[in-house]
């Protein structure tokens, strides 16, 4: 039989995405590197430590800019309704594997994680702006400066934390990661995971 | 270097400790403010001895020039006009590294080596493992280091740590032309103190005493001030300095619960996958996509 698929992510927005993937791992290698001491010789992932300081915060404002405009791409899929509550509360099962709520383009835990990740974005981006050397920390005051570098390690932290879990979801969740590459999710895909959504995209009532 | 490197106990960024056996005795320079006429000698021996020229600048209105540190001024003269027992004071000091016991620059460095710490107390920067973050601005209470715009390393006062670890005294100690500046062991240098701050106690000076701020572990560079009880007159000498909470929560309290949540998450991810195992469209689900008029029975 042959397989039935559905669209979910353009090529562009595919591109979009593996833009800010990528430039998520080479700051979070490196962040980790200025973080860590034991972990300093991560900054080898951009040649050496001085060019690793240098180029960190070009990286970001690149990151920033793909993922805002994946923030206009999807905002709108993200509104937390009460579906979306109805997950959050029963995200033991979820867990376990069995479906919970009428689910659409997004559930409730990827919804949170968008915010999640939007709020965390916003924080790295003032902080590093008030912390970046040589251009802009001069005209801040130290403990300004202060806030914005302890700022920016606990919004890195929390992103870190929520993209290993974004990761591993599309890892557990098996055909999501197809998603993401070539663009596709199958029927059963849709069907099982975003009910809604599949109806939406179907025009099926089941 | 070999040996001298031996006498690093504590190096930035560096977990395990650096070698312990051999033990030098503390130094400190001992800067009495009372005694200083605002020569600006020891910014010229220091220009001097290290080789480095701020550029002219302006007549602000007042006598310092330079009138701020920087990465080719280490050390400058702070002129505040100020009135205290119903007269007007000129109080004057020399500003620079204050070389702490419990250095916040070296807390705040990410380099490996950047910032070290001598087991004579000097804290010194090596410039070629410094990769410009300016972290060690945000870690110092006295706001001391500087960024060179020329080749975005931070530079400050040594203590003239070549000079010292060849016997000598700094050079701005060398060069004052009063004694204001002393150099000797910490012991030495606080019986110094203490003789001066009798002295200007029998002078009227009730409040004069020795800077020696304990909430950075003591310091390396001390002050004889006639208002220690004032220090915020001397051009914003700091009253209490210790390493910013903000930094402390950064540097220290962040690093294990950043460690826990990104382990927490990173582990949580493993076992479940192998305990509940992978999440796959059911073959039943399959079939009914395929076919919607089959039997859909399987709601959650």
């Amino acid at each position: 039989m042959k397989e039935q698929l559905i669209q979910r992510y353009s090529a562009a927005e595919r591109i979009n995405h593996w833009i800010v993937a990528v430039c998520f791992i080479l700051l979070a290698i490196s962040g980790l590197a200025f973080f860590y001491p034991a972990f300093f010789w991560l900054t080898g992932v951009f040649g050496t430590p001085q060019l690793a300081r240098i180029v960190h915060p070009f990286v970001g404002v690149i990151m920033f800019v793909a993922f805002a405009r994946q923030f206009f791409r999807y905002w709108h899929h993200n509104l937390i309704n009460s579906e979306d509550i109805r997950w959050m509360k029963s995200v033991r099962t979820v867990l376990s594997g069995h479906e919970v709520g009428d689910t659409g383009k997004y559930n409730g835990g990827q919804k949170g994680m968008f915010w999640l990740m939007c709020a965390c974005m916003a924080v790295l981006l003032v902080s590093g702006f008030i912390a970046w050397r040589p251009y802009f920390a001069g005209y801040f005051p130290i403990p300004v400066i202060r806030l914005a570098l302890l700022a920016h390690a606990w919004a890195a932290t929390g992103l870190i934390a929520g993209i290993i879990v974004h990761v591993y979801a599309a890892f557990w969740v098996k055909g999501t990661i197809r998603a993401m590459v070539e663009g596709v999710v199958t029927h059963a895909w849709a069907k099982k995971h975003h009910p809604r959504w599949y109806r939406e995209m179907t025009g099926k009532q089941k | 270097m070999a040996l001298q490197s031996l006498d690093i106990t504590r190096r930035s960024a560096s977990p395990t400790a650096s070698p312990q056996a051999r033990k030098t005795i503390e130094i400190a320079k001992l800067i009495d403010v009372s005694t200083c006429i605002g020569c600006k000698a020891c910014q010229v021996a220091c220009s001097e001895w290290n080789d480095i020229r701020e550029e002219v600048g302006h007549n602000i209105g007042v006598y310092d020039n330079p009138t701020d540190l920087s990465a080719d001024a280490w050390t400058v003269m702070r002129f505040a006009e100020e009135e205290s027992n119903g007269k007007l004071e000129w109080l004057i000091r020399k500003d620079g590294c204050m070389h702490c016991a419990d250095p916040g620059c070296l807390k705040a460095c990410p380099s490996p080596g950047a910032i070290i710490q001598y087991s004579n107390g000097i804290v010194d920067f090596h410039q070629e493992n410094c990769i410009g973050c300016g972290y060690c601005i945000s870690g110092c209470p006295f706001n001391v280091p500087r960024i060179s715009q020329k080749d975005n390393k931070a530079y400050k006062c040594t203590l003239c740590s070549d000079r010292v670890s060849v016997g000598q005294e700094p050079a701005c100690v060398k060069t004052c032309p009063t004694g204001a500046i002393q150099f000797g062991s910490k012991e030495d240098m606080k019986d110094v103190a203490a003789t001066r701050v009798a002295d200007l106690k029998t002078r009227g000076y009730a409040n004069a005493g020795l800077y020696d701020p304990q909430g950075v572990g003591g310091t390396h560079v001390m002050y004889v001030l006639h208002h220690a009880d004032k220090p915020e007159q001397y051009s914003g000498l700091p009253k209490d300095p210790a390493i910013s909470t903000t930094v402390q929560l950064w540097k220290g309290w962040l690093k294990p619960l950043a460690t826990i949540g990104i382990a927490a998450a990173g582990l949580f991810g493993f076992f479940h996958y192998i305990t509940v195992g992978p999440n796959r469209p059911d073959d039943d689900d399959e079939h009914a996509a395929a076919n919607p008029a089959a039997k859909q029975e399987d709601k959650a």
